[in-house]
This record gives structure tokens, C-alpha cells and sequence, in this order.
């Protein structure tokens, strides 16, 4: 499994209610289950990962975040998980806010645009970035709304919300994201895992 | 041969309320049965079936000699598998497969009901289903399963019936009949109705059937059934039989020829005063208006889980209304799973060879029955 995907698990508590949205093909939802005993529920937009979920027997609609999350009343489960999608909606911060609502707590995970490799993609050849986890050009990518760790820091000051926990993966290495060291973490991590509070 | 023969029928001695006020007992519910119930009896699913069906899903009905109308999704291996689930399906009250219906004799006079049979409803159809639950000493279904007016009785059977089972779906289907579907139903009805053979319902005293009537209407439902991109694949402007136009009014198109071959098929196998009947049973359909405008309260009892999948051509019982449904239950926290099908066979989709369907039927049941 995916280093992320062991950090989120390891972030939520068990037998709690957990919302992914975006949820792929279920892998995440499944180690929960698994592992910490959450009643999980799952939001995906493709058809064929919906139908991969089913067969393995995980609740999941077909869906998509920007318009079915407001289905869901407040506070209707311990933690909405947003794995590297933020970057795709055409509203970040009504999602955050939706995240919020629905969920006590959320987990949201960002492709870092400000590692170094991005940088110096960009410096060295002028044109948009292409990186192994952003693998598409400027004209087909779903990434619209691409940010750094440090921006995310800075959204959650401009949108109001609590930052619980951050966290860097660099390399399948993990490690904390402090204030102090939010610099270099920026430069060098290739993701940012956050755990956020209204 | 009397075809009734091939029909098992239980008598339903228990007074039965119906919503129009009248009471009904000693009514006979047709109905069959495919695979076995196994020691623990929590296999069985109750398949409900549509406008036009009857309680011969799968196999070949004894009755028309054709294959059953799900026979894509019941039967051995298939979605609904006959070797793991013990599968009921019963004709509905109002219809003409042998449950009480306006074809039958009112005991009271001795004549045949005709349109003197009290108007049925959705709540009053799986009311008189959910007899055959004791009759089987069944505690708790595995499964309710329908589509179109089967998935409606699936949503009143679990709002009325919240602990009788586990898993429920409905498929290509509304909490409540559009405006759409009550001018559709009612186009039908005047086809009927409009035919001089019907004589007002009694059409059984004078031996003169409302074929044209009922074909009309069967002809017009028809189309709703599919969708525009599947005629057109199918038929286009292709000419039948022919090579050129006949400047007439004979079918050149084999749409038409199409439509005309559906609508005569369909007399010889339904009772045009039970399509009268289970087509205003759809109409009454309100599950929103029965819990006083919050169609989450109709499931707030339940426990069960929901898998609710809907078709992306179906114009009929659009994705949205399947969706409002999934809505409904997330809003109390329900355990629901929802997927649109991709498929160009519009609202009959559930009914044919669509495997992302079948596949996707098949794996939610069977996941759920071995997570029991």
C-alpha cells in the first residue's frame, strides 16, 4: 500500500465514521475497515472505480465532491479524507469548508508544487512543470488549482481553519512540519498530509 | 390445457386494508420460486417486478412460453444467483397472472370486477407481498430487488417493513411519479379507454377484447422504454421489408413494423383493465407525500443496507430521481451504495444484456450475502 495511505490510517481512531472522498478504488477504505474498524463510506466520480468498490464490497456513491457533499447533513462523520484532489476543484475553499461541515475532522493530502524538482523544472526549461505525480501537460491536466505546502499553511489563515497535524512525506520518509522547519519542507517534501479542524 | 395450472397461488385469508378504503380478504397472490431456502431461511430475496411483468422471472414462462422477464439476471451464476438465493417473486394485486385482479369474479355478485375492482396502490402491493413471507416462515429477507414500479414496491416494502431485510435495491426508479410519468400513463389509458371494445371495463362479458386500445398503449410506453440513440442504432431510418417508400400508411419503417409486432405481442399475454389499474397504482405512487414531504423519514427505521443503480439514458426514471433517493438516505446516515450504468438501452436497461449492470448486481448481493 501506498506510504500515504498508511499515514491516513494511521491518523484515524478506530471504529469511527470515515468519509473518502475520491475514494479510487476503494484500497484506502479497505485497510481502514481492516485495520481500525471504520464504518467507511466512499464519493467517486468514475464509473468503473465505483464498480471496482462494490465488488469489494464498500459503500460507495458515484459522485462528485463539489455537488454531493452538501447532501450530507453536519458533522455526519469523524473524519473526510481528500486525497490529492484539492487541486482539481474549481473551488478549494467551498470544499475545505464542505470537508468541515461534514465531517468533524478532515485529512487532506497536496501533491507539493513547491519541491525542488518543480522549481527547477520550470527554471531550467521554462515550460510547466512535469514531475512523477504530475504527470500531464498545462493543456490536459485536472490539477487547476495547483499549490505549495507553505500556500496550503497560508490558506488555512485566510480561510480560518485549524491545522491539528501536519506532516511531509519525502523519499517514504515521514516527518513533522513545524513552523521553523516549514522551509526546507517545503523545498523537499513531495506531499503534504494535513489534519484539519473547523 | 388450463394455463392456471402452472400457477402456484396462495390464498391470503387476513383481512388486507387498501389505501382506497375497501378491505379485501380471501385473495388469491400468485407467485413462484426459484432455487432453495436454505436451513437458516435468510437467503431468499423478493423480486418485485414491474408494470408489465408478472412472477415469472426467469426461465421460460409456462404461460407466454417466452423466457422470463429478468432471465438476463436470475437464474444459475447469473446476478441473482438460483444456486445460492432462494428468489420469490409474486404477481402484484391488480394484475392478470393470476392475483387477484379485474379479471376475477367479485364473490359478491358473481360478475367480473372490471373497472368495479378497487383502485390498488404500490403500499397495497407489497401489503398483500409481504404474506408470503409467513407463508415461507421467513424472519428476514436477504434481499428486496425491482426495478421501475419493482423498485418502487422495493422503497414501500422497506418503509413499511423496515426489519424484513438486509439489503435493499432498487433499480431505475423515482420515490415519486413525475408529471412526465402520470401523462404517460394516462396516454396509455385513454388508448384503452378509447377503444370501443372496452365498454367501460366489461369487455369480458362481451367477448370483444380492447386490442387496439391496449396496443396503442403498449406501442406508446414502449418508446419510453428505450432511448433515442438506441432506436437510432437500431432502426434508423432503415425501411422494412422494402426498397423504397410505399406512399401509404403501411409500416415502411421498421420502427413502426417494430412498435406494431410489441404492441400485438403484448394483448395476447395482459388484461388491458390490469394496465388501467397498476399504471394508477403507479401515479398514486408518493413515498415523499406519505412521510409528510421528508423522504428520509420513510427509511429512518431501517437498518438495512441500500444499493441503489441507475441508468445513464434512462429519460424515464432519470438519474436524477435515483439519485434524490441516495440523497434521501444520506441524510440519516443510511448505508447506501449508488452507481449510474453507462448504456444506450435507455430505461429498459435493467432488463436487458447490459454487463456492467449485471456484474455490478451481482457483485453488490454477493459481497453483501458472505458479509452477513
Amino acid at each position: 500500500m501506498k506510504t500515504e495511505y498508511k499515514i491516513i490510517v494511521d491518523l484515524i481512531e478506530e471504529k469511527t465514521r470515515v468519509l473518502d472522498v475520491g475514494c479510487d478504488d476503494g484500497t484506502l477504505m479497505e485497510s481502514l475497515k481492516k485495520d481500525k474498524n471504520v464504518d467507511a463510506r466512499g464519493i467517486e466520480i468514475s464509473k468503473d472505480k465505483v464498480q471496482i468498490c462494490v465488488s469489494k464490497g464498500l459503500t460507495v456513491i458515484e459522485g462528485n465532491a463539489e455537488l454531493d457533499l452538501k447532501q450530507f447533513p453536519n458533522d455526519s462523520f469523524d473524519y473526510v479524507v481528500l486525497g490529492q484532489t484539492l487541486q482539481a476543484f474549481v473551488n478549494p475553499e467551498i470544499v475545505i469548508k464542505e470537508l468541515l461541515r461534514v465531517g468533524k475532522k478532515a485529512i487532506i493530502t497536496i501533491p507539493n508544487f513547491g519541491h525542488w524538482k518543480v522549481r527547477l523544472n520550470l527554471l531550467i526549461k521554462g515550460t510547466m512543470p512535469i514531475t512523477e505525480s504530475l504527470p500531464n501537460d498545462w493543456y490536459n491536466t485536472p490539477n487547476i488549482h495547483m499549490c505549495t505546502i507553505k500556500d496550503f499553511v497560508k490558506f488555512s489563515k485566510i480561510i480560518n481553519f485549524k491545522i491539528f497535524k501536519s506532516l511531509a512525506l519525502t523519499n517514504k520518509n515521514i516527518s513533522n512540519i513545524t513552523n521553523s522547519n516549514l522551509f526546507y519542507k517545503n523545498l523537499f517534501a513531495e506531499l503534504g498530509i494535513f489534519l484539519i479542524e473547523k | 390445457m388450463n394455463i392456471k395450472e402452472n400457477i402456484k397461488t396462495l390464498v391470503i385469508k387476513k383481512p388486507l386494508k387498501l389505501d382506497c378504503g375497501k378491505t379485501i380478504n380471501n385473495f388469491p397472490l400468485a407467485y413462484e420460486t426459484y432455487g432453495s431456502l436454505n436451513k437458516n431461511k435468510d437467503n431468499a430475496i423478493l423480486v418485485f417486478h414491474a408494470l408489465t411483468g408478472d412472477q415469472f422471472v426467469t426461465g421460460i414462462n409456462p404461460v407466454t412460453k417466452k423466457d422470463g422477464w429478468w432471465s438476463y439476471a436470475v437464474g444459475p451464476n447469473k446476478s441473482i444467483d438460483t444456486n445460492k438465493y432462494f428468489v420469490i417473486c409474486a404477481n402484484v394485486i391488480g394484475g392478470c397472472m393470476g392475483s387477484f385482479g379485474p379479471s376475477h369474479k367479485n364473490p359478491d355478485t358473481n360478475k367480473i370486477y372490471g373497472t368495479d375492482f378497487p383502485v390498488i396502490t404500490i403500499n397495497d402491493m407489497v401489503n398483500a407481498q409481504v404474506n408470503l413471507l409467513d407463508h415461507f416462515e421467513i424472519k428476514k429477507l436477504f434481499s428486496v430487488v425491482g426495478g421501475s414500479m419493482g423498485g418502487m414496491q422495493v422503497l414501500q416494502f422497506i418503509s413499511n417493513y423496515p426489519d424484513k431485510a438486509n439489503t435493499v435495491v432498487p433499480i431505475a426508479c423515482t420515490s415519486n411519479h413525475s408529471a412526465q410519468n402520470i401523462a404517460f400513463n394516462e396516454l396509455g389509458r385513454q388508448a384503452i379507454a378509447s377503444d370501443h371494445n372496452w365498454s367501460d371495463g366489461k369487455y369480458l362479458y362481451n367477448n370483444t377484447l380492447p386490442d387496439k386500445g391496449l396496443s396503442v398503449a403498449r406501442m406508446a410506453a414502449h418508446i419510453t422504454y428505450l432511448s433515442k440513440k438506441g432506436l437510432q442504432e437500431k432502426f434508423g431510418r432503415k425501411l422494412q421489408e422494402r426498397d423504397a417508400l410505399k406512399f401509404g400508411f403501411d409500416a415502411d419503417f421498421q420502427i413502426e413494423s417494430y412498435l406494431r409486432y410489441q404492441g400485438s405481442v403484448f394483448v395476447d399475454r395482459f388484461d388491458a383493465n390490469s394496465y388501467l389499474y397498476i399504471t394508477r397504482a403507479m401515479d398514486y405512487f408518493d413515498l415523499v407525500k406519505q412521510f409528510d414531504g421528508n423522504l428520509s423519514n420513510a427509511f429512518k427505521k431501517t437498518k438495512a443496507k441500500f444499493f441503489i443503480i441507475s441508468f445513464t439514458s434512462d429519460w424515464l426514471y432519470p438519474t436524477q430521481e435515483n439519485k434524490d433517493i441516495v440523497i434521501a438516505l444520506n441524510a440519516i446516515g443510511a448505508d447506501v451504495g449508488f452507481v449510474e450504468i453507462k448504456s444506450d438501452k435507455g430505461h429498459d436497461s435493467f432488463l436487458l444484456d447490459v454487463p456492467d449492470f449485471l456484474k455490478t448486481l451481482k457483485n453488490f448481493l454477493d459481497k453483501s450475502y458472505s458479509e452477513r
